[in-house]
């Protein structure tokens, strides 16, 4: 499907949210980019497996480029999520200090914040906490509210970005893993099992890899290793229990375990933090679900006599620094966004946007299209209307008013939609994360069949040339 | 959005819902909806394509299929509405739910309601297996609508975790997709099979001595990225683990009943069952709601569901002619190795007639002990077993709640 001869000016390798970002920032300006994705879907990386929580950057490293960037993504999203339909809520976030050495920390905590710009953390009384989260355990001494702490979809967000991006024009390819690049004269060749692809400039945004692209271009910076978090979900008849993101104090060795809704409507319990050597070790582990239980006991015990409906486990792409590994070559035409370790899900549109100013420091000509078009998202969310619920859509289709997925309440039309639009599902992974099918309480005992079924039909007459 | 006013609506057409709104019919009562969220009525059964269903309800031995139609062609020679592709999706009022369909959203407000939702098996996840999530991973129900609904090929050799009744329909299922059985793995050291359980004595002869049976094992990892390529067994007692090649894992049994609805009405439910608490006129804790079937406890055979949904018709049909609820409501406290009763509550007025049975379960093979009913010092029912087993249920009978005369707590042991 490639041309090879065609010479991009800006190809973007690996489609997680910050390069789905990257791509849809780039698609703002007449430029010819492209957007390529070792896996079979964007987003399907580490940004498909974490705590989905829409960081303000209270707690960053004052003065770092991730706090700048948390910072500035935190704002820029603000406008983004409702335009583009993403699923969110302001939930606010408390913090519970239940040792003395957590809560002499809070001062300082909430001092931090304050410089960091996020002015409106506060310090809360023991009865506060309990008002606020009456089901959490007994024993706290008090807690820091963060207001501004939201929750989000880490589905659509990169969705969002991407399809957008080629909504605008950006060429995606999927399957498409980057082994090999090579210099040819003013431009590059990027190569592998999917093809080859020609472009001036070249931005790694390859999450867990982007050491390993970054070497490509001869540098021996960062070393990538990826911090498994190992993750809870619980059914959403638990939601009643857990008003805010709980928090955990952090202490010098780790940001420890949180309890959080997801705007699904369940709830959350993790991450885990652990060191590993594969890339691609996202299984879950004995001692990790074990340990994430005893943190979850000793907050909210209630939690634990509710169903479970998922475990997951998602990669940090960690490295040797603190700080995000983000650097301009003007001479290489070459920008690394790599060690985007735990954040990056809130601050990916603070880095696209300075990713672009350093293409134009870099001496790419920025020219702003004048129809950049806007994209609306399918809403899976809980708090909003969903088509199960909307008369007006069932009585345009009919399949809007047919469940499929009856934990999730998934309609066909929904499922039908996600094999179509600008970025179709072609995996039943894929098909899940547009649309939550098979991803509720009972994992797929009363629907997977179907929604197989639907899902390989529909398939087949794309395939034959069936449009929608 | 219209408003559709009934006598009885029932949620879930399954063998409770619809032997519910049959025994309806015949007391007189003729103004009911039955709503079904599936294409299909019939529930469970209509799926399970062997034989097995019906001894104590129709007195035939069907299959699943066949059993589910036999109700249903008694259902549309009715006067009952039948409702399938209908979610009820939420309460609005004591009586009163919305519905999604492909006709819109609807309101159906009811005199009484009868809960009949069903139950299904607990997934991978909610046992917290660790591991990948690759392909090839079920359970018995997903299993059977891969196989029978779609005919759909699952894998080519499969480890089944369990050993209890569900545990072979997935041997059967298994076999008709023509996937090979490794084994089946069970934490307990023998099948848990009530063994005058007669279908099963029927077929066990056949295939089951030819499948080896791990004991006292669970699953502790799963592998494979993409399709399952094994999983860890060990042994619970020698700590032994053992890697088993396999392209496919089902995991039977371990049911939780659909209690979503019952949940969101705010119905109180059970913490040993997770179903509703019910009397034993199968009234829950919400004037005018009853419930039935799998609901109240996770899975039983197919007849003892349409039972119950007979039994809690005529409740339905005593409460519509005379009105009030239960008065004081005696709770039913199990304590371990006893796992649960159904139901789980008596009246000390008992108006209606309550069902003339409770049944249990224990959580381990248990040997040589005595069923205590006790309120206070009093006891009011004592029977001895010989051997009880996990994952199946024992039946006792009902007599004792005619002796209740306070309405101090009532405690269950075995000692
Ligand atoms: C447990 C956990 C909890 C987290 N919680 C939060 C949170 O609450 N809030 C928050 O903001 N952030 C959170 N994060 C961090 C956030 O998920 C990441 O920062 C973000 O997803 C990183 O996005 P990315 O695009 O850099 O990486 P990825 O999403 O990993 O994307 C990189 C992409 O590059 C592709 N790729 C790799 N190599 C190649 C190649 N050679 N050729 C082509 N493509 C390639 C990959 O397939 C992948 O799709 C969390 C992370 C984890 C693991
Ligand atoms: C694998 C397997 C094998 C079995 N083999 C046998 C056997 O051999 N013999 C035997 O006697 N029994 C067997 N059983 C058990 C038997 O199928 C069940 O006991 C029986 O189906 C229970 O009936 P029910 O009406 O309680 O629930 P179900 O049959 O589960 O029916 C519940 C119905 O409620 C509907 N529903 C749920 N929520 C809603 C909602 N919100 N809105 C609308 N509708 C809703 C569902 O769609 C479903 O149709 C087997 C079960 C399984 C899983």
């Amino acid at each position: 499907m490639t041309n090879p001869k065609k010479v991009y000016d800006v190809a973007v390798v690996g489609a997680g949210a910050v390069g789905a970002a990257i791509a849809r920032e780039l698609s703002k300006y007449d430029l010819e980019c492209i957007l390529l994705e070792a896996k079979s879907d964007v987003g399907a990386g580490t940004s498909k497996a974490n705590t989905a929580i829409w960081h303000t950057g209270f707690d960053a490293k004052t003065g770092s480029l991730e706090q700048k960037l948390l910072t500035r993504g935190y704002e820029l999203l603000l406008d983004y999520v409702p335009e583009a339909g993403i699923p969110h809520e302001k939930s606010g976030a408390v913090l519970i200090a239940w040792n003395e050495d957590q809560f002499n920390s809070l001062e300082g905590i909430l001092e931090k914040a304050h410089k960091n710009g996020v002015t409106d953390v506060h310090l809360l009384s023991v009865e506060q906490v309990y008002e606020l989260e009456p089901h959490v355990n007994s024993g706290a001494l008090g807690g820091l509210m963060v207001p501004g702490e939201s929750i989000i979809c880490p589905f659509t967000v990169p969705l969002a970005f991407a399809s957008q991006a080629v909504l605008n024009d950006v060429d995606l390819l999927l399957d498409f893993p980057i082994e090999k690049i090579v210099e040819n004269k003013d431009s590059y060749i990027l190569s592998g099992t999917g093809g080859e692809v020609r472009s001036r400039y070249i931005i790694n945004s390859a999450g867990l890899n982007s050491d390993v692209i970054d070497r490509m271009f001869g540098f021996d910076r960062f070393q990538v290793t990826p911090r498994r978090g190992e993750l809870i979900v619980f059914d959403k008849l638990a939601l009643h229990l857990v008003n805010h993101v709980l928090l955990p104090v952090p202490t010098a060795i780790t940001k420890g375990v949180l309890v959080s809704p997801t705007v699904f409507g369940n709830i959350m319990l993790g991450p885990t933090a652990e060191d590993l050597d594969d890339k691609e070790e996202t299984s879950t582990s004995a001692d990790g679900l074990e340990f994430l239980w005893k943190k979850g006991e000793g907050i909210i015990s209630q939690l634990l006599d509710e169903e479970i409906t998922s475990t997951y486990a998602g990669l940090r792409a960690a490295t040797d620094h603190s700080d995000y590994q983000i650097y301009l070559h003007s001479d290489k035409r070459y920008v690394c966004v790599g060690g985007i370790r735990s954040t990056g899900l809130s601050s990916s549109l603070g880095i696209a946007e300075y990713v672009l100013e350093l293409l134009k420091e870099a001496g790419v000509t920025l020219i702003k299209k004048e129809d950049f078009k806007s994209i609306k998202m399918p809403y899976i969310g809980q708090k909003e209307e969903r088509p199960y619920q909307s008369e007006e859509l069932i009585a345009q289709n009919k399949d809007y008013g047919r469940i499929v997925c009856h934990c999730e309440r998934v309609t066909l039309a929904e499922i039908k939609n996600a094999l179509h639009g600008p970025i179709p599902a072609i995996t039943l992974d894929g098909l899940r994360r547009r649309t939550r099918c098979m991803q509720g309480r009972c994992q797929g005992f009363h629907c997977s069949a179907d929604v197989n079924e639907i899902f390989e039909l529909e398939i087949e007459r794309i395939e034959c040339g069936g449009g929608q | 959005m219209k408003v559709f006013n009934t006598d009885v609506l029932i949620i879930g057409a399954g063998p409770a819902g619809m032997a519910a709104a049959l025994q309806l019919t015949q007391m007189g009562i003729q103004d009911i909806i039955i709503v079904d969220r599936d294409t299909q009525a019939g529930g469970v059964p209509r799926l399970c394509n062997h034989l097995g269903f019906g001894m104590r309800d129709i007195h035939r031995v069907l299959s699943g299929p066949s059993y589910a139609e036999s109700y249903l062609k008694k259902i549309k020679n009715s006067s009952i509405q039948l409702l399938t592709e209908t979610t009820v999706t939420e309460w609005i009022d004591e009586k009163k739910i919305k519905i999604t369909s492909p006709k819109g959203i609807h309101t159906i407000d009811a005199k009484a309601i009868l809960l009949a939702t069903g139950c299904r098996e607990r997934p991978r996840s909610a046992r917290l297996i660790p591991g990948y999530r690759p392909q090839g991973i079920y359970n018995t129900g997903s299993l059977q609508d891969y196989v029978h609904g779609y005919k759909e090929e699952v894998g080519k050799s499969a480890v089944i975790i369990g050993a209890e009744l569900v545990s072979y329909s997935a041997i059967h299922t298994l076999s008709k997709a023509g996937c090979k059985i490794k084994l089946m793995a069970t934490e307990f050291d023998k099948h848990q099979i009530y063994m005058p359980y007669l279908p099963f004595k029927w077929w066990s002869s056949g295939l089951l001595p030819k499948i080896p049976l791990k004991k006292n094992s669970i699953v502790t990892n799963i592998y494979g990225k993409q399709r399952v390529t094994g999983i860890d067994l060990v042994n619970k007692k020698t700590g032994k683990k053992k890697h088993i090649a396999c392209d496919t894992v089902v995991f039977t049994g371990d049911w939780i009943p659909d209690h979503e609805m019952a949940r969101l009405g705010t119905i109180e439910i059970d913490d040993k069952t997770k179903g509703p608490v019910v009397d034993a006129q199968l009234r829950t804790s919400k004037e005018g709601i009853f419930a039935a079937g799998n609901l109240l406890r996770g899975s039983e055979p197919g007849d003892v569901a349409a039972l119950e949904g007979r039994h809690a018709a005529q409740s339905i049909e005593y409460y519509l002619k005379n009105g009030g609820w239960y008065k004081d409501r005696i709770k039913i406290i199990v304590t371990e190795p006893l796992k649960w009763i159904s139901p789980n509550s008596v009246d000390l007025g008992s108006s209606g007639l309550p069902m003339n049975r409770f049944l249990f379960r224990v959580n381990d093979f248990i040997k040589n002990k005595t069923f205590i009913v006790r309120q206070g010092e009093t006891v009011l029912y004592r029977k001895k077993y010989s051997t009880i087993g996990p994952n199946y249920s024992r039946k006792i009978d009902a007599q004792w709640i005619n002796n209740i005369n306070s309405t101090e707590p009532i405690s269950i042991s075995l000692e």
